[in-house]
């Protein structure tokens, strides 16, 4: 039986046939590759030849060398003597720092705004409704150049700076009272107001200019000051956890750890002496000297970004608590808990379950949109390195690779938390 | 029978309304603006936050606008003697520099015919009542492309050879003079080569799967040669239009050409990757996966910077690719890649029961595919394919940083005319260009909102 089955022509011609899974997987699977391999080989040989030809470099030898540019903003000692390579440096701290200060503050605004659009008053709700349509639907370069180009350029110069601190603050207060009939709560206003020192934080069109704190001899036992609370307010945490699972106490973790990182760090720095002052920027000539200074650019990009991603975590908010059905708010209320624990212990835990995958595509999205800031000028890793480093190297395979593989290291890794995360805060199923 | 008397009412009485602090208007104001302290203080802050926004804008972009004038000096407000808002002069002066860029005026109206022409097909796409829809969804994603490229380039590319040419069989074909209309060579090299590769598939398939396979193989060319033989005509015919350079091209034109061949490309670019990332074949779903992630994983610029700066240089010596097209080759790569994503979120929606019972009734892959999963797929993510295509048109603006003038770059070109440099000059083109964008967004917002809604219905039986 079986040797006729083997000598059955027919046979012999299925083990042929297209429709046979095995061999239609191999065939597809030589095919694209000797066309994977095809293509690669002959980018690699065109390239050469239009390197050669165009006279332009290859490797990656010119991260050495002298850059030569000056860059506006760096966090990390850098002056155009430096390589390249230090340049590249620079640009990606600088993308960092907005990519994280942009989180959040977008979180925070994102965050708000999504609680509000849930809100029963219809005047709240319709306002945050309108600032995620609005935000949400215009480009987010077009928020980035009209922060730019429009408001921050339109903002006084050095010698009008608006202050911005106490003292404004009443002495708006107080002539804003008097302006209306009230002189009686005005007039002692704005005389405290004159009493206050003067304001320490300037807004122009050059950027804004706030304090710097000088750490002097002895300010590193602040820090360890800093970092023991951090420590013990951790294990107070763990410790506090483990008796809720055990016993059902309740310990006031939030305000101990709060108390600790206040208190310490002050002991500390009353020890020492309080050797830390602080750099206030002062009004001489036509600009201010001293004191830290943040470029318009960098806030022009900062505030658009979060603006503009608030939006989006407003909605993913918004959708994250409408899922928590409504009788586990019930459930909760019927077990005593008032509206606050109700919302702390039993909502938002399950909420961020839905909230979490997408604030994660969203952070990833704000740290990718932070390379537009090329179009104002900020000098962030694109613009220094794709920008700048390109037009002057010329070298493109090597230095659009390498922004390249940043943003894609960045993203990996964020997700890679984020996943860790997600496990983290996953329903566990029975 | 007991004379007691019993009083029995025949009807209900009318219930007593509710009192006054709870119902109409009190109650509404209640339950929603002033029921409490907190919310008192929230309406209260609400009201300042509208007074302090809206008057002033109203003020700005109607009031105190100025609406007619041929220069800066009808916008200053020492000139005009009160505080002028909107400078609308300045934009009616560069209305045409950002509707068409530099694109000769007097051939504007190849732009106008593109415009109302995709106006006309795109309308009874999204209005559910209209038949046709497939018919429609060919001509505006298959047809329209081709016509609008025609009529905004000029059309008459004078194509030179096809496969054979490029082997080196040049010296075979005739040589016939120039100025003809259609190029001969072409399309005797075009028919040669179809016919070679029929013959090509045809045989392996014969060798493979046996004589029955060989007239669909030879089927499959020729329905790949013929469509591309027609759009190759449309491209190839002189139909006496001037040919317009893409670098003149500018404004909304660019926005709008950027946008919809992103769209028209990434979505079945975008079917074939999801499609792949699913695929049982480890190469095909190793390629897709790192394709699609590398994608989305980078800056939408530095993948415009790639095609831009770094394309070029993979390229054979001496083969130039014109600058729009190299944005539009960037933009097709993330844009498909994002595609990919939206579609494989329909795919793996629908159950497994509709694959197994497609096989069951013996189905191979592609009509599997073709006439079970994808239709269901598709339907369900149709919201997620708005969604990115608004995605899609917010990143049109990026080529201004690849030296392209669309409707942003046109209006940032026009901020620095110094005929209209006015105080208020900024603010009025940012508040233009802001609402043909919000427009577009927002209407496809609502569309997308709109269909969800109608699929949730469809799916709810």
């Amino acid at each position: 039986m079986s040797d006729a089955r083997l000598s059955d022509p027919a046979l012999g011609r299925r083990r042929w046939s297209w429709t046979d899974p095995k061999l239609r997987s191999s065939v597809i699977q030589i095919v694209l590759g000797l066309v994977l391999v095809w293509l690669v080989w002959s980018f690699y040989a065109n390239a050469q030849g239009n390197l050669s030809r165009l006279g332009i470099a290859s490797g990656f030898g010119f991260l050495e060398d002298r850059a030569g540019f000056a860059i506006s903003q760096t966090l990390i000692p850098y002056n155009e003597n430096m390589s390249y390579g230090r340049a590249f440096l620079v640009g990606l701290l600088n993308t960092l720092l907005v990519a994280f200060l942009g989180v959040i503050l977008a979180t925070i605004l994102g965050f708000l705004v999504g609680v509000a659009r849930l809100s029963k008053n219809v005047v709240i709700k319709a306002l945050a409704s309108a600032y995620v349509e609005v935000t949400r639907n215009l480009p987010p370069l077009f928020q980035i150049l009209f922060w730019y180009l429009a408001v921050l350029a339109a903002l006084p110069t050095p010698r009008q700076s608006w202050g911005v601190g106490l003292q404004p603050l009443f002495g708006a207060l107080g002539s804003g009272l008097s302006a209306i009939g009230l002189g009686f709560l005005g007039a002692p206003l704005s005389a405290f107001a004159a009493d206050l020192g003067a304001p320490a934080v300037f807004i122009n069109n050059r950027g804004l200019m706030m304090p710097k704190p000088i750490f002097g001899e002895g300010s590193g036992l602040i820090l360890a000051a800093l970092v023991l609370a951090l420590v013990v307010s951790f294990l107070i945490a763990r410790w506090a956890r483990k008796r809720r699972e055990a016993t059902g106490a309740q310990f006031p973790v939030f305000w101990s750890s709060l108390g600790l990182i206040i208190v310490l760090p002050l002991i500390a720095a009353a020890l020492v002496g309080f050797p830390v002052h602080m750099d206030v920027p002062h009004l001489r000539g036509f600009n201010f000297q001293g004191g830290l200074s943040v470029i318009p650019e960098f806030v022009a990009l900062l505030l658009a970004l979060s603006t503009y991603t608030a939006g989006f975590i407003a909605e993913i908010v918004r959708s994250g608590i409408l899922a928590v059905s409504k009788g586990q708010s019930e459930a909760a209320h019927s077990l005593g808990l008032r509206t606050g624990p109700t919302l702390r212990l039993v909502i938002i835990p399950q909420a961020m379950r839905v909230i979490v995958p997408p604030l994660t595509s969203q952070y990833l999205n704000l740290t990718k949109n932070s390379s537009l800031g090329v179009a104002v000028g900020y000098p962030d890793l694109f613009a220094i390195f794709a920008g700048t480093t390109l037009n002057q190297t010329g070298q493109a395979i090597e230095i659009i690779a390498m922004t390249m593989a940043v943003y894609l290291a960045i993203s990996i890794v964020t997700s890679l938390i984020m996943g860790w995360y997600n496990k983290r805060v996953a329903l566990v199923e029975r | 029978m007991t004379s007691e008397t019993i009083f029995v009412s025949s009807t209900f009485r009318e219930p007593e309304p509710p009192p006054v602090s709870d119902r109409g208007p009190v109650r509404w104001v209640r339950a929603h603006l002033l029921g409490t302290v907190p919310q008192v203080l929230l309406t209260l802050f609400g009201l300042w936050l509208l007074y302090v926004v809206v008057p002033p804008l109203v003020q700005f972009f109607l009031v105190d606008a100025v609406w007619s004038g041929t220069n800066r000096t009808a916008c200053l407000p020492a000139d005009v003697g009160h505080p002028v808002g909107a400078c609308w002069p300045f934009i009616w002066a560069k209305i045409n520099q950002l509707i068409y860029g530099f694109y000769p005026a007097g051939e504007r109206w190849r732009v106008n015919v593109v415009y109302a022409l995709g106006a006309l097909l795109l309308l009874p796409l999204v209005l559910q009542q209209v038949p046709y829809k497939r018919l429609n969804a060919i001509a505006f994603f298959g047809v329209y492309p081709v016509v609008a490229f025609v009529l905004l380039t000029g059309g008459n590319f004078q194509l030179r050879h096809f496969l054979l040419g490029y082997l080196g069989f040049d010296a075979l074909f005739p040589r016939v003079a120039p100025g003809v209309s259609v190029s001969w060579v072409f399309w005797t090299d075009y028919v040669l080569s179809s016919v070679l590769l029929a013959a090509l598939a045809g045989g392996i398939a014969r060798v493979v799967a046996g004589p029955d396979a060989v007239r669909g193989a030879v089927r499959t060319v020729a329905t790949i040669m013929v469509p591309l033989a027609l759009v190759l005509l449309a491209v190839d015919v002189n139909f006496g239009l001037e040919p317009v350079e893409t670098r003149l091209w500018g404004g909304l034109l660019v926005t709008l050409v950027i946008a919809v061949s992103g769209i028209t490309v990434s979505l079945p670019f975008g079917i074939l990757l999801a499609l792949g990332r699913r695929s049982s074949v480890p190469l095909v779903k190793i390629c897709s996966i790192l394709f699609i992630e590398f994608w989305r994983g980078v800056p939408v610029i530095t993948v415009l910077f790639f095609a831009t700066y770094m394309l070029p240089l993979f390229l054979p010596d001496g083969m130039t690719i014109d600058g729009l097209l190299r944005a539009l080759v960037g933009v097709a790569l993330f844009a498909s890649a994002y595609m990919a994503e939206v579609v494989r979120g329909g795919l793996q929606a629908i159950p497994k029961g509709q694959y197994e019972g497609a096989m069951a009734v013996g189905l191979r892959y592609g009509p599997m595919m073709r006439l079970v999963v994808l239709p269901q797929a598709l339907k369900l993510v149709i919201p997620g394919i708005v969604n990115n295509f608004i995605g899609l048109f917010k990143d049109t603006t990026l080529v201004l940083i690849v030296s392209i003038f669309d409707l942003l770059g046109a209006m940032r070109a026009a901020f620095t005319d110094p005929n209209w440099a006015t105080p208020t000059t900024l603010f009025t083109g940012f508040g233009f260009a802001g609402l043909i964008y919000f427009v577009f967004c927002f209407g496809m917002s609502r569309y997308s909102m709109a269909l969800e809604k109608r699929l949730d219905r469809a799916q709810r039986h």
